[in-house]
């Protein structure tokens, strides 16, 4: 048998890709269709599954509701439909800050001399080594009414003599925001600095020879060539942000509910497992959706070079 | 073209600070001219200087010291953007993700050139190095050859009144580069533009230049055309470094006029009637310096043309030629034979141990003052 794989190639290709394939068929397919299976059905008064086939959790998702006013039988409660709008624009501003503060910071480490290029990367890499939850509460200290941010403008409007009632930042989109960002943050670094790092110093003399200021050099030269970084970083960021819900629960309260969170309470407070699935299915399916346009349009971030 | 020189470099120094900390001149008090419409080679070994003082007449660098001109205009610090001149990289530098066409078009829509002349132009430079109908492709999807000739037409299209090369044919194989030489030399030629080169490689110096830098540890070490830097090396180094010499160490004796006896220490023989320059006087020391093909080997001695006995050490056969090390009194002169009979007996030309007779015919003969590594007066004439 050890001969036989010995000289058979496509044999020793599955034997090494046996045990990820059992692993993802385990942990990933099974549980997609037990998911699957649940979503179909009914929750049973004492929380329990009810195995059926009802297209009732996803009639319910899209805004079909029998909890109605005056009387009415059935009405139109759009409750969950606007959580997904709420994430999906979430996810989309998150990722578009991130990027916006990544490219900069990646732009100055991939030029900067290459011994400090490590150190700055390192610094990069740092909060990494603090738990998520932990550094979420960290900002939770930040913006709290008497948090460290208040006090620093209290004690600045205090010495201008501007009158100042310290404001709650906590609890609100925008403090969501600010903890997504500053999680996804180096996710979008590490893949940008990587493109940009490999553009050879040459392209960017070749282009001020022919005529190119600093600033068209950015655009025809640094920014195509750096795109695979940003695509990557695009869908290393989009996809977490979509399902995340420590940040916004932590962050945003009861006051900002995304759709991580409203999969959470479905298992852990409402005891609805057949909603919670369906809802865990729809994320997956608007997920893929974005993606796939997205990669579409710009690739899987490989090189683009080769296309 | 207003001014007689394309480009002037003036006294300029540029002086990197090594990882060290220490000083370093990369460029060391460069001066030259090079004239309009001429094809000016800098020729050197790596770390002598001629690509930085190629990249600060394109603006990459700026010199510590000096300044560079163009066409009689100082640059300054006036960025590579706003330079007339344009540079093929050693590396190329293509564009990936631009095709043929928007790699070449690339310089002409930073100028805002209308759409239809950019075409125009774009086709006319393909056209010119061959690539007619690669416009479409990637770089990617070119052989070496090709994407140095993208890299020629994208520079050449904006017609610059100064072409700079950096090593441009250095990643080609032997025969594509002496096709390339010849093509460049043409194009020159045909464009009328002036053309600085930058080579290690001396035989493509030699074939390609109407005028050659020869520079070391960041000094001109000699200006000239290439009969003049290879038949009349100013100084040891240029005569060491381009083609192959025999150096002996004498003294003069005796001058007259342009003629001297040099006694040659090693050989305990004199060279008579050996051409001299007129800064040399009598009694000094002085290199003779003798090019392997101009030794001849002789059946007898020849009067008032410095034949000597030796013997055979070794020989070495390279096809066009023979190479024949002779032990003249325990120094080792090499003789170049020329194979013009073609032979195929395993006999070599030359026995080793055969006893021949060398003749160091005086005009061919070159002598060099003695103390010269460190020479810089000669490039600031």
């Amino acid at each position: 048998m050890f001969q036989r794989l010995r000289e058979n190639k496509s044999a020793r290709g599955t034997l090494l890709a046996l045990p990820t394939t059992v692993w993802l068929f385990v942990l990933l397919i099974v549980p997609l269709i037990l998911t699957l299976i649940v979503s179909f059905g009914r929750r049973s008064p004492d929380g329990s599954v009810i195995y059926t086939f009802t297209l009732h959790n996803y009639i319910r998702l899209f805004g079909y509701s029998t909890d109605c006013p005056a009387g009415q039988a059935s009405c139109f409660e759009p409750l969950y439909l606007n959580i997904m709008w709420r994430s999906l624009m979430l996810a989309f501003n998150t990722t578009l800050c991130v990027v916006t503060l990544a490219y900069p910071l990646a732009y100055f480490i991939a030029r900067a001399h290459p011994k400090k290029r490590s150190l700055y990367l390192f610094m990069v890499l740092i909060p990494l080594w603090t738990n998520f939850v932990i550094r979420v509460y960290a900002w939770m200290m930040l913006l709290r009414k008497e948090g460290a941010i208040n006090a620093i403008i209290g004690w600045l409007m205090h010495l201008l003599h501007i009158p100042f009632t310290p404001f709650e930042m906590l609890y609100t989109p925008g403090a969501v925001l600010v903890g997504m960002v500053y999680e996804f943050l180096p996710f979008m670094i590490l893949p940008i600095y990587t493109s940009l790092e490999k553009i050879d110093n040459s392209l960017y003399e070749a282009a001020a020879d022919l005529g190119a200021n600093s600033v068209k050099t950015f655009l025809r030269v640094t920014l195509p060539l750096s795109m695979p970084g940003m695509v990557a970083g695009t869908i290393l960021v989009f996809i977490p942000v979509m399902g995340t819900f420590i940040v916004s629960d932590i962050l945003g309260g009861r006051q900002v509910i995304l759709v991580g969170n409203l999969i959470q309470r479905q298992f852990l407070d409402a005891r609805d497992p057949t909603f919670g699935s369906a809802v865990s299915l729809i994320l997956m399916v608007m997920t893929l959706i974005v993606t796939y346009f997205y990669t579409r349009k710009f690739g899987f971030g490989e090189e683009i070079v080769s296309a | 073209m207003t001014s007689e020189f394309a480009v002037e470099m003036r006294d300029v120094v540029k002086r990197f600070i090594t990882p060290e900390g220490n000083d370093l001149d990369a460029v060391d008090h460069v001066t030259m001219q090079i004239r309009n419409g001429e094809f000016f080679s800098m020729l050197g070994s790596s770390g002598c200087g001629k690509t930085t003082s190629l990249r600060m007449v394109a603006g990459f660098e700026w010199p510590t010291e000096g300044e560079v001109y163009i066409e009689g205009k100082a640059m300054g610090h006036i960025p590579p953007f706003q330079r007339k001149v344009n540079t093929v990289f050693q590396s190329y530098a293509l564009f990936q993700h631009l095709t043929v066409y928007q790699n070449v078009a690339f310089g002409l829509e930073m100028e805002h050139t209308a759409e239809d002349e950019i075409k125009q132009r774009v086709g006319r430079a393909l056209e010119m190095v061959q690539l007619t109908g690669m416009d479409r492709r990637k770089p990617k999807q070119l052989s070496g050859g090709q994407q140095q000739r993208v890299a020629l037409a994208r520079a050449l299209v904006k017609t610059p009144d100064v072409l700079l090369l950096d090593e441009p044919l250095g990643a080609l194989d032997l025969k594509l580069r002496k096709e390339m030489q010849l093509e460049l030399k043409a194009l020159q030629k045909q464009l009328g533009i002036t053309f600085i080169y930058v080579t290690h490689d001396q035989e493509e110096a030699l074939a390609m230049s109407d005028r050659i830098a020869v520079m070391s540890n960041g000094r001109v070490q000699q200006i000239g055309t290439p009969v003049e830097v290879y038949e009349r090396p100013v100084n040891k180094f240029v005569a060491d470094f381009i083609g192959e010499s025999n150096f002996l160490v004498g003294s003069l004796k005796s001058i007259s006029g342009n003629e001297a006896q040099v006694f040659v220490h090693s050989l305990n023989a004199e060279l008579v009637g050996v051409p001299i320059s007129e800064e040399l006087v009598n009694g000094d020391e002085v290199i003779v310096c003798i090019r392997p093909e101009k030794i001849r080997i002789v059946e007898e001695d020849v009067p008032n043309q410095n034949t000597f006995r030796g013997k055979v050490a070794n020989t070495v056969y390279i096809g066009a030629d023979t190479h024949v090390f002779v032990d003249v009194y325990g120094i080792k002169l090499k003789v170049w034979e020329q194979n013009f009979i073609s032979r195929l007996n395993s006999k070599p030309l030359y026995a080793v141990g055969q006893e021949v007779r060398l003749m160091l015919v005086p005009e061919n003969t070159l002598v060099l003052k003695k103390d010269f590594s460190h020479v810089s007066a000669s490039s600031r004439k």
